[in-house]
């Protein structure tokens, strides 16, 4: 009689795995770099080329155009994927734009294989919450990144230690319930 | 107003079936005849309602009344008429709607077809088969109307997907879903069998035509799926081992293995709970397939546009019935006698093997397709499981059944005699051999993987045409039944050949070409000789011309496409193909390329014997039609009403 | 219409390297490598198949890569630590993998060896036969009395 149950048992635990499978996504791809080094690179700037965000000087140094991630050593980042031809992009702005207001931690965009003067069209006319953009016009970084949907967003600590990666829009509640809260926890 | 007519009969539909399903399993419960008698117009009464709905959701497509949300999100004016009409299955509702309509199909015809069994057990039949139709038609009705109205109409709609305005496309669904809902007669055989406690040979031998008929046509639209995706696609892959695709390849898996187990249990009796239990499986993965192409669960390019609340109704449906059986299963199937007894070399040992062979093939292809899946439940991160996975695992698992399907049909029954069948398979195996070291020889190239493929190949061949041989000799009667048997083992043979002739020999080149430029490729010369635009009735497009000879010989003047459809606006490629019996040569467009877009990138492919891979499965679905249609199950109607006329109900207490 | 038409094409074309008339032997391992990896952003599409734009910059690193020297398992070393082992379509065999790789043999041997032990109690058991005289009789009534020759011994 036992051995008749058998296939019963092992439906119903598949019954389980499938319930399971409808909460989650199977489309989504989690980034294996959470807990390592955000990949170095060396990238031209949007906005007014010739300009260089100086993390010591907190001023705008005339003479460089480029940036790489270890120029925010020791502070608590935003790096925010994004690019004019992105739809989800608009949607996410204005939770940018908010939060820079706010102060709490830099926000840098990375300008995803895009045009230049469509970038700076698209940051006049929808608001500008990037203290720098960093241009990556053939995706290469993107994809040392791991970026394979835009918009992304990474929280990179104060050693340069990538922590947390959104896929997909920003919005407050993500804001409010996992990416403030960490960041917080980083700083101290 | 004629969708609302469709939307209406569906809903008598689901009145008659679920009347039908209540009184005819009350009535066999109880034994009263007037229930009972309810079965059979119940379900030709069901089948008119589908069918009055199906033809409304056609006759809106056809007619273009974008007033139909349906239509308007599948369908434009532009399309052409039988593209419009096969787009009443391209969208989730609509295939379910096609779903349902087999489903009615296959009750009238068991209706039909059943005059010769008691009606009690016809009605439990035809009573398990409503319970599923109510299941689907409350589906549909309450998350997935195909007859949703979209107000105010759109101008013209969205258009069906390029790559399903293709004539597969009319004939692939139908076939596909004949042979998955098919699978749900043997499995209402098999319930009913436990609700009645009557598992005996009897019951094995009505199941069996009706399995195999299902079985064909599973064949006929899996092999029909894999060549339009050859053509369609532009890449020469014929299976992807796609989550969707895999659906459907594990009912057959089983299919086959019921088949095999139903022979065992209608001659001698034994395995009467194994073949119920296949039963049960092959229809449960039917519905599985249904569940995975339509909840979201898994990524496939097959997939229907989801919806939470469907996956949910869905495997609640799926747990119902599953469950139940599978409850059923667990209380009942211990009443079944063991049947005969027989030896360990026999004919029966050699199904009970072939049984076996198939269910870990199906479980291996099952444990693949919902891996990734378990991980990600059990937070275990995201993996991806493709063909590499399959191939390497498949592989190996069904080279011991093909072995074995050399030998099986000269096993005798109850106890083989080794010696002899020894004997009789020398020239087979002598033959397997030569042609396992030899043919790649031709080919210019050897490798062990390719060699062992021949090998299975030709053994099996070489195992159909002893059997043939001796049957001829010995003068035995040759029935349609042994015949169907050979076919489809040769046909087995035949896709083995072709698979790994195919995946041996064949050859690539991915180039840029000028107009004028020639490529050598498996000794043909292929010239590109520019191209053209042409338009299409809903389409543009630029036509290549790719001139083949063969040592200064013409071959062929392939046209291949590069399309664009007005309406959804994706590129599509339509590959050229030049096929023959030893090879097919496929040629497709890439991007223009170069300062003035003259010059192109080309695929081109040598594909040798990729052509028995579907002629394999015809023959196996041929084979399948011969068995079937055996005259042991068409003997003759005049003795059996006479003796029946005594008999309106046949009672039973106690198992065979 | 024909100037949008090969606009198109041209926009295609501008975003993707013409094809090197390279070394065959190249191209046919790009080919192989490209067929062994997935598609990000595609519906279960390998990155040989699909022409989205991550395939195509994805297809063109590849490129680079084998270019530049390096070995099959070090370009795919260098997709997974950037996209994980869901870019894999064979995973690799690790503890969580470990069920998938070796279960279907395990089952097989398994199987196979119920299967053995099944045949065996079945040669010790009680020669039966298949039907009872009462459902003989009821097969009779109902199917019909059985014609000679019609089922010999060598069908199934």
């Amino acid at each position: 009689m036992k051995r008749f149950l058998w296939p019963l048992g092992i439906f119903i635990l598949l019954v389980g795995f499938l319930a399971a499978g409808l909460t989650l996504d199977p489309r989504e791809v989690p980034s294996p770099l959470i807990g390592k080094a955000a990949p170095a690179f060396d990238l031209p700037v949007l906005q007014q080329p010739g300009e260089r965000f100086d993390a010591a000087a907190r001023r705008l140094a005339p003479s460089a155009r480029r940036f790489a991630p270890s120029d925010m050593r020791g502070k608590v980042w935003l790096l925010n994927v994004w690019a004019s031809w992105c739809v989800s992009c608009r949607d996410e702005h204005p939770v940018l734009v908010e939060l820079s207001k706010k102060n709490l931690l830099p926000i840098l965009g990375l300008n995803y294989k895009d045009k230049d003067e469509d970038a700076q069209r698209w940051l006049t006319q929808f608001g500008n919450p990037y203290q720098v953009s960093i241009v990556d016009a053939d995706g290469r970084t993107g994809i040392d990144y791991g970026v394979y949907g835009v918009p992304e967003t990474y929280v990179i600590d104060a050693e340069g230690v990538i922590r947390y990666k959104q896929i997909g829009p920003l919005t407050e509640a993500i804001l409010e319930q996992k990416v403030l809260p960490l960041a917080m926890a980083l700083k101290k | 107003m004629i969708p609302e007519l469709g939307h209406f009969a569906l809903i008598i539909a689901l009145a008659i079936a679920l009347t039908q399903a209540v009184l005819s399993l009350t009535g066999a419960a109880r034994g009263i005849p007037g229930f009972i008698a309810v079965a059979r117009p119940g379900a030709q009464g069901q089948f008119v309602f589908v069918a009055i709905a199906f033809g409304c959701l056609a006759w809106s497509f056809y007619s273009n009344d974008f007033s139909v949300l349906n239509v308007a999100s599948n369908s434009n004016s532009s399309l052409p008429a039988q593209y419009r009409i096969a787009a009443t299955w391209g969208s989730h509702e609509g295939s379910l709607l096609l779903w349902v309509l087999m489903l009615s199909v296959w009750m009238v015809a068991v209706s039909v077809f059943s005059r010769s069994l008691p009606d009690d057990m016809v009605a439990r039949v035809l009573g398990v088969m409503g319970l599923i139709a109510v299941g689907f038609l409350c589906f549909m009705l309450f998350t997935s109307n195909p007859f949703e109205r979209l107000l105010p109409a759109a101008a013209d709609g969205r258009d069906l997907n390029p790559l399903l305005q293709d004539p597969a496309m009319v004939i692939h669904p139908p076939m596909l879903y004949m042979g998955y809902v098919g699978f749900s007669v043997a499995f209402s055989f098999a319930i009913a069998a436990l609700l009645d406690g009557r598992l005996d040979a009897a019951w094995a031998r009505w199941s069996r035509p009706w399995t195999t008929a299902a079985w064909m046509f599973l064949t006929i639209g899996i092999a029909l799926g894999s060549f339009w995706a050859y053509y369609e696609l532009g890449w020469g892959g014929w299976w992807f081992w796609d989550p969707v695709e895999n659906a459907s390849f594990m009912p057959w898996l089983i299919g086959t293995a019921l088949i095999h187990s139903l022979a065992v249990t209608e001659k001698r009796g034994a395995f009467k709970s194994w073949t119920v239990l296949l039963a049960i499986f092959a229809f449960s993965l039917s519905l599985l397939g249904t569940f995975l192409v339509r909840s979201g669960v898994l990524t496939s390019v097959h997939a229907f546009a989801t919806d939470p609340k469907r996956g949910i109704f869905i495997l609640c449906f799926l747990t119902v019935v599953i469950g139940g059986s599978l409850t059923l299963y667990a209380w009942r199937a211990n009443k079944a006698s063991p049947g005969g007894r027989f030896e360990l070399l026999s004919r029966e040992s050699m199904l009970l093997a072939n049984s076996v062979l198939m269910l870990v093939a199906c479980a291996a292809v099952l444990l693949g397709t919902l891996y990734p899946l378990f991980l990600d439940a059990l937070g275990l991160g995201k993996i991806s499981v493709g063909p590499p996975y399959f191939e390497s695992v498949f592989a190996p698992l069904m080279a011991p059944a093909i072995l074995l399907a050399g030998i099986g049909p000269l096993v005798a029954w109850r106890n083989g005699d080794a010696a002899q069948l020894a004997r009789r398979l020398r020239w087979a195996a002598l033959a397997a051999l030569l042609g396992a070291l030899f043919v790649p020889l031709l080919f210019g190239r050897w490798a062990l993987l390719t060699s062992g493929g021949l090998l299975l190949g030709f053994w099996i061949l070489g195992g159909c045409f002893t059997a043939l041989f001796i049957r001829i000799k010995t003068g035995t009667k040759f029935t349609t039944s042994f015949a169907g048997m050979l076919l489809a083992h040769a046909g087995i043979g035949v896709f083995v050949l072709g698979v790994t002739l195919v995946k041996s020999y064949e050859s690539e080149r991915d180039v840029r070409m000028a107009p004028g430029d020639t490529v050598m490729l498996g000794g043909y010369a292929f010239r590109f000789d520019g191209v053209k635009e042409v338009a299409g009735p809903n389409y543009a497009a630029v036509r290549g011309a790719i001139n083949v000879q063969r040592d200064g010989q013409p071959v062929a003047d392939l046209a291949p496409e590069k399309r664009i459809y007005r309406v959804q606006r994706n590129p599509m490629t339509e590959a050229a193909i030049n096929g023959g019996v030893t090879r097919d040569l496929y040629v497709s467009l890439g991007e223009a390329v170069g300062p003035e877009g003259t010059a192109w990138t080309v695929r081109i492919h040598v594909k040798p014997f990729v052509k028995w891979i579907w002629s394999g499965c015809l023959l196996m679905a041929l084979g399948g039609l011969l068995a079937a249609s055996d005259r042991r199950y068409r003997a003759g109607s005049r003795e059996r009403d006479a003796l029946r006329a005594g008999d309106a109900t046949v009672v039973r207490s106690s198992a065979a | 219409m024909r100037n949008l038409f090969f606009a198109f094409f041209f926009l295609i074309a501008c975003n993707v390297n013409a094809i090197e008339n390279t070394d065959p032997n190249t191209e046919q391992r790009i080919r192989q490598l490209s067929e062994k990896l997935r598609c990000l952003v595609c519906q279960n599409q390998s990155l040989a198949e699909s022409n989205a734009e991550l395939a195509q910059d994805l297809r063109r690193q590849l490129r680079e890569q084998v270019a530049a020297g390096r070995s099959d398992g070090e370009i795919m070393d260098y997709l997974v630590q950037r996209y994980g082992d869901f870019v894999l379509y064979e995973p690799p065999f690790k503890a969580s993998t470990a069920l998938l790789w070796i279960g279907p043999f395990a089952l097989l041997a398994a199987a196979l060896a119920a299967l053995v032990a099944i045949l065996r109690r079945r040669r010790r058991a009680p020669e039966e036969a298949a039907l009872g005289p009462e459902d003989q009789r009821l097969v009779a009534r109902v199917l019909g009395p059985a014609e000679p020759g019609n089922k010999p011994d060598g069908d199934s």
